[in-house]
């Protein structure tokens, strides 16, 4: 498997570590309540299909990376820095 | 034995090798196989469940009988097929599964015991009493049935890994691989074209045939030496591609050095990852036998086997041939056979209507081969004549053709399943089973020497298109082209077993009584049989196994579906995937700067990590490493002493809005922190324990140092990335890891004031540099910085300097300490002084440890939001039922309290349901003269002086202790400010 850093280019799948859903970016606010913090701590889809989750780019740039995939088809579709979210 | 005039071997270069003692002499360009064959072997191995004698059957990697061991000891090789093995001077093979020798084999008994070992039978015989499984059958069956062992000693030879990029990656080098090779080629791309033989050519080396109106085999050499001296391509033969990855990530085993006596260093195997942007698998196509009676005895091999050691290696296995099919390659075996002079008894087609292909022969249309004779070696053969009469005719080989399969392992690795094409009776591959991968020649059933080259030529230029090169197609040579003619036939019906899978002895009964016993799914039928299972994954012997089921089960083959294709294509030792990954390269090692000091001085070193740091400093007289600990800890506790800390986490931050970051990053407050000032900080997971701890100073308005504790280093950086890009990507600041650029020495105890002084360019005092304070000195010119903090509860400082001063600075340190009556002290001490003052590490940062758990829950700031803040206050992450940091001392005559003991109320019976904790940390004091211990308790800080049991069902320990505060030794800390 390969991933394109936006950093760094296409990169081998060694360079990178798997960090879980997407859905990690979405931090409830403090007050959102237990069900909230709960669903996002915790609770997760398993598609079959598209999904995005979160990749580290250790052994690169140190850049967390959004990698929009396909679990069926293993496409990768899409590789975006989550520093460049519109966030925080 | 050999035919004269016949085969591309140096007949000037004889290699003596030996096969079970027996000294052979072979030529340069035999494999094992053809040079045993050369010498009259056919008896090569035994099987694998029955220990029937068996023989070769091939002449490539598919090979499933002809497997042995090559070398000894340390550079021991089971399982080689002999039919892949280079043959080399002074090569030393040995059969495998045998005993007391090949020719007779005590095992073979297993053989007459066939009724009971048929399909299934490791689910039916030995299911009962069920302890004699363990104990009793498995262990024999693992005797009885096997393959080759491994020596038991380490490995002696190297293994090697590597990476290559192209443009094109072409998978085989026969005639379509050529081809496809030369096509992209000429455009500029980079191609990688990986050849599993010794040469590229594939079935051109085997073959009697003409291309561009050369032998086939020069033409084919030719062609492979004009790409070879092409800058943009690389050819790589004795290379077979294992498996096709995601995003055009191919594996391939080359075998470096496997053709050599003496590897002179180099690595037998190298494993390759070769990432492509497009393939062409030019694969080519394995021949299928046809099951009848008895086809597994030596001598029966593939028709286009026979042809190959004939044409390629000028041997045969016997003086007369027979030669088996049902379709017009057969034909070729016979006709081959008969023009080099080989007698060849007969040629059986079992199509009736069938012409004579092979000249002249004695010709059997429409008849079968119903049995073979000749327990070690073929002896003759029965055929059944279309008028039902049977003949018997001396042979000792016969080849046998059922057809072709192209070989579409690749295109199914990413899942995608072969699709049957009824025209010639076999699976090709499905349509873009891999992305960016074409299939050209034999590997989609173009089965003609000419139709290979203009599908490879074809799919060259294609594949270099794509990627936007000026691809043309190249001119193709003239070459065969005759059509592809064959009607199926799998088995010969009739009594006795006839084989499928030589390799895991699996029959047609076999297959047959698995449909009977409702096994009708291929998937189970497979796994129930065990066909297909063996090192060869069924390459010989997967259609015709499917044919019988779906024959069976009255079904067509489509229907019937296949099985799974996995990686790899050919077995590949876990010493090459593994390469590089064993010893330290499997953990590198990293040294401080005081390192070559600790050795010196006879420290030994324990691991921390990856890292390596003193356990103690032994002096003269010192007998036991207690010694050692207990001076070392009344040294810093009375003197001074020096410990290297560089192996923490050391993270430079800067920017504005550092001190924002960190607030949300640590549970306390961190935007107030004054230039010149340590804090001590802890942050937790999102979920509310706790990560890591350590200080964090202020060096001056925009510049922070985290210091993070050994373990979680790189932990906390990914940490910080993490919270930084997703939550605080707008604040002004960025970080760096500065671990490895700075060596950090603790100077600790009471004279460590007067220690620095002597050291400094400019003296410090209480005013200049108060506890937990930070400041910028210089030591001999040299920019240091000094930090007033302690981990041993003593008045102490932390000196960093760049890392290239550290071995000096280290140096220097120690001995100023032994001037004044200290010295250099490790990890033990370290640790004693630490546990004496109730300090944590991740012995109790244990990740289920809360910040309420180890008595911080108060450091987590009411201001503010912060990682971990909402689910550190969720129930059951607080309160009474927690299990919380205390300090435990001895009350009973047994002092001992060995880390990992649990405790119990005083009186209880020491069991599970009754626990209330256990001892994480524990030391003997020096300091305090007695054995003490941190441990988590069940609302342990409601209990101190409360008196518990003390149990270690392991070391056997059941003491009883009383529960006081973590910190044993200065609690107010007067010691810290002196
Ligand atoms: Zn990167």
């Amino acid at each position: 498997m390969r991933l394109t850093c936006p950093n760094c280019g296409e990169r081998d799948i060694r360079e990178f570590t798997y960090q879980g859903a997407a859905s990690m970016l979405d931090r409830p606010d403090p007050e959102a309540g237990p069900e909230a913090w709960h669903a996002y701590l915790h609770l997760r889809d398993n598609p079959a299909g598209v999904t995005r989750d979160l990749w580290h780019h250790g052994c690169g740039c140190g850049a967390w990376l959004v990698v929009t995939r396909d679990t069926v088809t293993h496409a990768v579709h899409a590789v975006e820095l989550v520093e460049a979210r519109d966030a925080g | 034995m050999r035919v004269e005039g016949k085969g591309r071997i140096d007949r000037g270069a004889p290699l003596r090798f030996t096969f079970d003692g027996h000294t052979h002499t072979g030529f340069e360009g035999d494999t094992l196989a053809s040079a045993l064959m050369a010498d009259g072997v056919r008896l090569m191995g035994r099987s694998f469940k029955y220990h029937r004698p068996r023989g070769v059957t091939t002449a490539g990697s598919e090979e499933p009988n002809a497997l042995v061991t090559i070398g000894s000891g340390a550079r021991q090789d089971p399982n080689i097929r002999a039919t892949t093995q280079e043959l080399y001077d002074g090569l030393e093979a040995r059969s495998q599964n045998r005993w007391p020798s090949l020719g007779f084999d005590v095992m073979g008994i297993n053989d007459l015991a066939a009724p009971f070992l048929g399909a299934g039978f490791y689910y039916k015989t030995f299911m009962w009493p069920k302890a004699f499984w363990e104990k009793l059958y498995e262990p024999v069956i693992r005797r009885a049935a096997g393959i080759g062992a491994l020596s038991g000693e380490a490995p002696g030879d190297k293994h090697e890994k590597a990476f290559a990029f192209c443009d094109v990656l072409v998978i085989g080098g026969g005639a379509a691989g050529l081809m496809a090779a030369l096509a992209a080629a000429r455009s500029g791309a980079q191609v990688i074209l990986c050849e599993e033989d010794r040469a590229c050519g594939g079935r051109l080396l085997a073959e009697v045939e003409e291309v561009d109106g050369q032998p086939g085999a020069d033409w084919a050499a030719a062609l492979e030496q004009q790409l070879r001296d092409m800058e943009n391509v690389r050819v790589m033969t004795r290379c077979s591609v294992t498996g096709a990855y995601d995003q055009g990530t191919y594996g391939a085993l080359e075998r470096v050095a496997h053709h050599v006596g003496d590897p002179k260093g180099a690595p037998v195997e190298c494993f390759w990852r070769i990432h492509a942007k497009r393939a062409v698998l030019c694969a080519g196509a394995l021949e299928r036998p046809i099951a009848f009676r008895d086809n597994d005895r030596p001598g029966v091999m593939m028709a286009g086997a026979m042809r190959a050691y004939l044409n390629r290696w000028g041997v045969v296995p016997g003086k007369a041939l027979a030669v088996f099919g049902n379709n017009d390659n057969a034909h070729r075996t016979a006709r081959d056979l008969q023009e080099a002079g080989v007698h060849v008894a007969a040629l059986i087609d079992s199509r009736a209507d069938a012409p004579n292909l092979a000249g002249d022969v004695p010709y059997y249309a429409g008849a079968q081969v119903s049995r073979a004779f000749g327990r070690q070696g073929l002896e003759a053969i029965q055929i059944r004549l279309p008028n039902g009469k049977v003949e018997r005719l001396q042979v000792q080989g016969l080849g046998v053709s059922g057809g072709w399969n192209p070989s579409v392992h690749l295109s199914c690795h990413m899942n995608t399943r072969p699709v049957w094409d009824d025209g010639i009776a076999a699976f090709v591959p499905g349509k873009d089973a891999v992305p960016g991968m074409s299939v050209a020649g034999a590997a989609r059933g173009r089965f003609s020497t000419a139709a290979c080259l203009q599908d490879g030529a074809e799919a060259g230029q294609v594949a270099a298109s794509a990627l936007g090169f000026v691809a043309e197609v190249p001119q193709v040579p003239e070459a065969e082209d005759a059509p592809y003619r064959l009607r199926r036939l799998w088995t010969v019906p009739g009594k006795g077993r006839a084989w499928l899978d030589f390799q895991n002895d699996v029959t047609v009964k076999d297959v047959t009584q698995a449909a009977q016993e409702n096994f009708r799914s291929v998937e189970h039928m497979k796994r129930y049989t065990t066909q297909g299972m063996a090192p060869d994954q069924g390459k010989n012997s997967n259609i015709g196994a499917l044919a019988v089921l779906a024959d069976a089960t009255g079904r067509d083959i489509p229907e019937t579906g296949t099985t799974t294709y996995r990686p790899p294509f050919v077995p590949v030792s876990i010493a090459a995937i593994g390469a590089g990954a064993e010893g330290k390269g499997y953990a590198p090692e990293r040294f401080t700067t005081s390192h070559d000091a600790s050795v010196s001085a006879k420290a030994p070193m324990i691991e921390a990590g990856l890292w390596y740091r003193p356990s103690y400093v032994p002096r003269d007289g010192e007998k036991t490493w207690r010694q050692s600990c207990d001076r070392e800890v009344a040294m810093v506790r009375e003197h001074v002493g020096i410990c290297d800390v560089s192996t923490l986490g050391k993270i430079e931050l800067q920017g504005p809005d550092v001190g924002q970051f960190l607030d949300f990053i640590y549970v306390n407050g961190f935007s107030s922190l004054k230039p010149g000032k340590v804090r001590y900080g802890l942050m937790l997971r999102e979920d509310g324990t706790v990560m890591d701890d350590g200080t964090c100073a202020r060096l001056d308005d925009n510049t922070w140092l985290m210091t993070t504790t050994t373990a979680a280093a790189g932990q906390v950086m990914t940490h910080l990335d993490w919270a930084q890009q997703a939550f605080c990507n707008k604040l002004q600041m960025r970080f760096v890891s500065a671990t490895e650029q700075w060596a950090q020495f603790a100077v600790a105890g009471p004279k460590s004031r007067d220690l620095l002084n002597a050291l400094l360019d400019a003296p410090i005092d209480d005013a200049s540099l108060p506890y937990m304070g930070c400041v910028s000195v210089t030591v001999g010119g040299i920019a240091a910085r000094l930090f007033r903090i302690s981990f041993s509860g003593e008045h102490a400082y932390e000196i960093a300097v760049p890392a290239r001063y550290g071995a000096s600075l280290f140096d220097h340190l120690v001995a100023l300490a032994e001037e004044r009556g200290g010295g250099a002290y490790g990890m033990e001490a370290l640790n004693v002084l630490r546990i004496e003052k109730g300090f944590v590490t991740h012995a109790e940062i244990n990740g289920t440890a809360t910040a309420f758990d180890l008595g911080y829950g108060r450091m987590i700031s009411p201001k503010k939001d912060c990682i971990g803040k909402v689910m550190a206050a969720r129930p059951g992450l607080v309160g009474e039922g927690r299990q919380q940091l205390v300090g435990l001392r001895p009350v009973s005559a047994i002092k001992e309290m060995p880390a990992g003991a649990h405790l119990f109320d005083d009186g209880a019976e020491p069991v599970r349901e009754n626990d209330q904790g256990y001892v994480t940390s524990t030391c003997f004091s020096p300091t305090l003269g007695e054995v003490r211990a941190l441990a988590l308790v069940r609302n342990g800080r409601a209990r101190h002086g409360e008196v518990l049991r003390l149990v270690d069902h392991l070391r056997g320990v059941d003491m009883r202790c009383e529960v006081t505060d973590p910190v044993a030794f200065d609690p107010e800390g007067g010691r810290l400010r002196g």
